[in-house]
């Protein structure tokens, strides 16, 4: 073995290229969908083209009678098989109202793709057809699709509820009663604007794809699927079709992305379990890509009220919120809790007194569900506050930019106490600010639009900025306890050094392009001395990696990373024993750098990790009761949330005759503290910001008055290409995190939360001397047009 | 329920087609023989790139498929004189690099270049994409711009269609159920032109796009997008022919257009970008 132990570690911070792309980029990858399972039934699955009705009748005659096809099923037909309803782990309030589905309907359907018959075939091809020959009768209702008509209960969704609100969830803070309309009412300054987040489809690139596998004997069964859960799907599967959670086994094979689409428990996973062990064959089933656009959760979907009230320097004394959410037709897994993920971050970095008032109602509409979508609350919060804050600045008539030093939490004040309870535990955001400005030449630009946005200029320039922070990691279990989540926010690890020092990693978090197999390896690398190359990420499957809470949230590194380099500490400490013992020292006496431990002072009496790796598998000189085997488990649970920042300026230019909004510039200072591989950060960066950008300026899910989804291929729902998107010049600060070892931050969803506000303030900005003063999202042509005519009246 | 841009509403989404039969033709003759035989139940099939997703969506369920995509007489592009011919199966690609076409008709070569994405414009036949007769495509209103000629062959021989009486309506054309068009002829052209394409995305089909060339009086305008069929901008070129300015003639940029209404603009929307287009398109092939 050649002696490595000597050398500097230093790979932590290193641009190391992720070890999952190879196989990726050469088609090598082994997706669900890719694993040849030898005599498995495809599902298809009917779905409603009604976006209300109720069920009259169902023939599946000529389905049954298709060569190929082996069984029919209505939802009457599977009632049976359900011990519990599709689950929903966060009832946000004890009254929260959650109609029971199953998954497939029953009596009445809720949303255009709503399952209604399974079909099981020999063929895909033959799954697919006999859908066609499936009639269904109802009895059409009407379609609610507005959100404020929702409201109203003109026509209730789901009768037995007596209301198509599902929950309201209020918080209100304030230093003494009444003050927050005491503090609106003394402002020198207030908004109210009203903002809407339009439906987004999160379009993974790989649709979701489902393998359910009965095992040769004793009734367990293997689910593969594109998710990003196994471990939380194993527990929801198992009590929702009263499997003993021992018999069931989840893989998630290569998942091709998910942004929060693939953090739940769908139908057909349900139904693939479900069906194979009841034919004891397996089943399997793949999402085609409109499929997807009607059955997998949308994300966003908000009407934002929004009140700031500020002193007359612009310093904020009161906020006030009233979010509408649109929940679509069910509750899925977290669907009620995604807009409460933002709700203690409406007031956004600045300094507020305890002059808080928020509140989210959450209702149902005949659309497809919500549920998490990257940046889940998030982006929708910061958007309300930033796109706020330059309407408050546009009123009192001075630089958005100004407005915001006034108003940033300064670096002093952490870790900050906020209005909420919260503790901030770092950032600075005005340093954040100042880069980002420096960066995108603030100043000139504003120089430039004195020349360039004149009366009759046919194209002018607008710069937006956005300062956000988040919360995210999806930790502590203690404070997700107390937001009723159904689940904790810990993380666990096991590290193994096997006996020729190499390395498995175990991990529960579940990467679906996040490049945890490159990360890992080196927070292990880095802890433990030994080469990057000789350590292993083995994940996403519950037989292998058992404890895991999954991949969502921006957890996967400040908890999942930290748990890793908890139990690296704990194989460390154990491998000191060993060392003691065998250099006859005390342990307190040794030394550990480089993957070798040697006695302070004697340097020349040292011994690698390697050799005590070895030494432990053999133990046949191990200290007194000292167990075999170089191994650890360790779980983490963080104390408090992880809270990454920065500012996000975005420069545009605005053909005013055509209203094509193009981006010139793009510069986003992203604080994630420390950075394990700046690669990888910068990826998630660019990807955040395009998925950010795309809800600002091309994407929008859009229904007609009947509930039909008019977005259903990728030539209607307008995901950007390379094309048609700027560079993006990324920059960091970096203000380690005080409360994990690492220093890290989460930052997977940073990019969508800061591009939206800073993108839609650049368009309204280049626009404002036009009397603009808002602007609907997505800014497409037609509507950035309209939006100047109305303003020019 | 799936919308198709030019505002078709298809009933049931899906990615995998009806079940089809498949012939591969290896001569025109050839294909067109088994036109006759199999009728209104077969489709041809050259780069599929119009074909295939209609397929997938079941908008379209041919039951026989003619591959005429290896017909290797077809794909050529030759210098004829007083004009460009150009085989039905020669690549956008191929159009859009071929120097030939770049000397003689810069504009069809531009045009072509803007064909949906890279693969597309690989995989994608200049006659696929005329035939198919979308309205919403670019090479439809770039040869009626240029007064390009269709060769079409039947079971009788050649006839030749002008481009202008060549689209008849929503993906429909003067092609006989029994005909393959087999050659574009583009006349050579001489003095400036201008390629307008007005989308959101680079790949995405145009919401409006002007084909314009001009040379003195003499001029050119067509365009895409506005109605269910191409459209040759006749009021322009006439007023541009009786001296009118380019601001006042762009103005007259609808008159023969019949825009449609979809996701991403109406009608009033699609109008007013024609006219913007068309002049900046003018004011380019005047330079």
């Amino acid at each position: 073995m050649t002696m490595t132990d000597n050398r500097p570690n230093t790979v932590v911070g290193t641009r190391l290229l992720r070890r999952e792309d190879p196989a990726l980029l050469t088609g090598e990858g082994k997706f669900t969908n890719d694993l040849s399972i030898p005599g498995a039934l495809h599902l298809a699955v009917k779905r409603s083209e009604h976006a209300h009705a109720r069920i009259v009748n169902i023939d599946t005659t000529l389905a049954a009678a298709l060569p190929g096809v082996v069984a029919v099923y209505t939802g009457a037909d599977l009632e049976s098989l359900w011990a519990a309803p599709m689950p929903c782990a966060w009832p946000v309030t004890p009254d929260m109202k959650n109609p029971v589905h199953y998954p497939l309907a029953v009596s009445k359907v809720h949303y255009v793709g709503d399952g209604v018959v399974a079909v099981l075939a020999t063929s895909e091809t033959i799954s697919r057809d006999a859908l066609d020959l499936i009639e269904v009768t109802y009895e059409v209702l009407p379609a609610v699709v507005d959100l404020d008509e929702a409201l109203s209960d003109k026509v209730i969704l789901h009768e037995e509820l007596g209301t198509n609100s599902s929950y309201t969830w209020p918080l209100l803070i304030e230093s003494t009663p009444g003050c927050v309309e005491e503090a609106f009412k003394n402002a020198a300054y207030t908004v109210k604007e009203r903002y809407v987040q339009q439906r987004l489809i999160p379009m993974a690139m790989e649709p979701r794809a489902i393998a359910a596998v009965p095992q040769p004997f004793g009734g367990d069964v293997t689910m593969y699927s594109a998710t990003q859960v196994p471990h939380i799907l194993k527990v929801m599967a198992a009590l929702t079709l009263g499997i003993p959670e021992h018999q069931l086994r989840i893989v998630a094979p290569s998942v091709g992305g998910g942004f929060g689409s693939k953090l739940d428990v769908y139908a057909e996973e349900l139904l693939c379990l479900a069906l194979s062990r009841k034919h004891n064959v397996p089943v399997r089933w793949v999402e085609e890509r409109s499929e997807n656009a009607h059955a997998t959760i949308h994300g966003r979907g908000q009407i934002q009220h929004v009140e700031l009230a500020a002193d007359s320097d612009g310093k904020l004394t009161a906020v006030r919120f009233r979010i509408i959410a649109d929940m679509g037709a069910y509750l899925q897994l977290v669907t009620p809790g995604v807009p409460l993920l933002g709700a203690f971050l409406y007031a956004g970095v600045y300094n507020l007194p305890q002059a808080y008032d928020f509140s989210c109602t959450g209702v149902f509409t005949s659309l497809t569900p919500t549920d998490a979508y990257r940046g889940a609350g998030r982006p929708e919060a910061t958007y309300a506050i930033e796109c706020g804050m330059d309407a408050l600045a546009r009123k009192m008539n001075i630089d958005p930019y100004e407005l915001r030093k006034r108003n940033f939490i300064q670096k002093e004040q952490f870790p900050y106490t906020a209005f909420s309870g919260l503790t901030y535990d770092s950032g600075d955001h005005a340093l954040a600010a100042e880069k980002a400005t420096q960066m995108a030449d603030y100043a000139g630009i504003r120089e430039q639009q004195k020349t360039q946005n004149v009366p009759g200029a046919a194209k002018r320039i607008g710069i937006g900025m956005a300062s956000y922070f988040e919360m995210c990691g999806l930790a502590p279990s203690r404070v997700l306890a107390s937001l009723n989540y159904g689940a904790g926010g810990w993380e666990a690890a096991t590290v193994r050094v096997l006996p020729t020092a190499k390395v498995q990693v175990v991990t529960g978090t579940s990467p679906h392009g996040q490049g945890h197999e490159t990360s890992w390896a080196m927070i292990a690398s880095e802890k433990l001395g030994i080469p990057v190359e000789d350590i292993d990420v083995l994940h996403s499957d519950t037989a292998i990696a058992p404890l895991g809470m999954d991949t969502y949230g921006s957890r996967s590194l400040p908890v999942g990373g930290v748990a890793i380099a908890g139990a690296c500490d704990k194989v460390i400490e154990k491998a000191r024993l060993i060392a003691a013992h065998q250099l006859e020292c005390a342990a307190d006496d040794l030394e550990f750098a480089n993957g070798l431990f040697s006695v302070k002072g004697s340097p020349d009496r040292s011994l690698p990790m390697a050799a005590l790796a070895f030494a432990a598998f053999t133990a046949h000189n191990l200290p007194d009761g000292l167990e075999p085997n170089l191994e650890a488990q360790y779980t983490y649970d963080p104390p408090n949330f992880s809270w990454p920042f920065g500012t996000h300026i975005c420069i545009v230019e605005v053909d005013v005759e055509t209203g094509k909004v193009q981006v010139l510039k793009y510069v986003a200072i992203d604080d994630c503290g420390n950075q394990i591989n700046p690669l990888i950060v910068e990826g998630q960066v660019h990807g955040g910001v395009i998925q950010g950008l795309a809800q600002a300026l091309f994407e929008e899910a859009v229904y007609d008055s009947d509930g039909n989804l008019k977005t259903t291929t990728l030539a209607e729902y307008l995901v950007p290409a390379a094309s048609d998107v700027p560079s993006i010049i990324t920059g960091h600060t970096i203000t380690p995190s005080p409360t994990n070892q690492l220093g890290v931050k989460g930052v997977g969803e940073a990019g969508t939360i800061g591009a939206a506000p800073a993108v839609m303030n650049a368009v309204i900005d280049a626009l404002s001397g036009l009397g603009v003063t808002s602007m609907a999202m997505p800014a497409s042509p037609q509507t950035v047009w309209r939006t100047i005519q109305q303003a020019k009246k | 329920m799936a919308h198709h841009p030019t505002g078709e509403e298809i009933e049931d989404t899906t990615v995998i087609p009806a079940a089809f039969d498949f012939k591969r033709a290896s001569s025109a003759a050839e294909a067109i023989s088994l036109m006759g035989e199999y009728g209104d139940e077969a489709k041809l099939l050259a780069g599929g790139h119009s074909l295939i997703p209609l397929m997938k969506l079941r908008l379209a369920q041919p039951t026989m498929l003619i591959d005429i995509g290896r017909i290797a007489d077809l794909s050529y592009v030759k210098d004829a004189g007083d004009h460009i011919a150009i085989g039905a199966l020669t690549r956008h690609m191929d159009v859009e690099k071929s120097e030939i076409v770049k000397q003689h008709v810069p504009l069809l070569a531009h045009a072509a270049s803007h064909v949906g994405d890279a693969q597309v414009r690989h995989r994608g036949t200049i006659g696929g994409s005329l035939a198919h007769a979308d309205s919403a495509s670019d090479l439809p209103a770039t040869t009626l711009a240029l007064g390009a000629t269709y060769v079409v062959q039947g079971p009788n021989g050649q006839r030749q269609i002008a481009a202008k009486d060549f689209y008849k309506g929503f993906l429909e054309s003067a092609l006989a159920p029994d005909e393959l068009l087999v050659e574009i002829r583009v006349p050579k052209t001489s003095g400036g032109w201008s390629f307008q394409k007005f989308n959101r995305r680079a790949q995405d089909w145009a919401i409006v796009g002007v084909a314009a060339w001009r040379n003195g009086n003499n001029s050119g305008v067509a365009l895409v997008n506005m109605g269910s069929t191409p459209i040759l901008a006749t009021s322009v070129s006439a007023a541009l022919a009786n001296g009118a300015s380019i601001a006042d003639a762009a103005e007259l940029a609808a008159n023969e257009a019949e825009p449609q209404s979809d996701l991403n603009a109406s009608s009033e929307y699609r109008t007013h970008l024609a006219k913007v287009l068309v002049r900046r398109a003018l004011e380019e092939a005047s330079n």
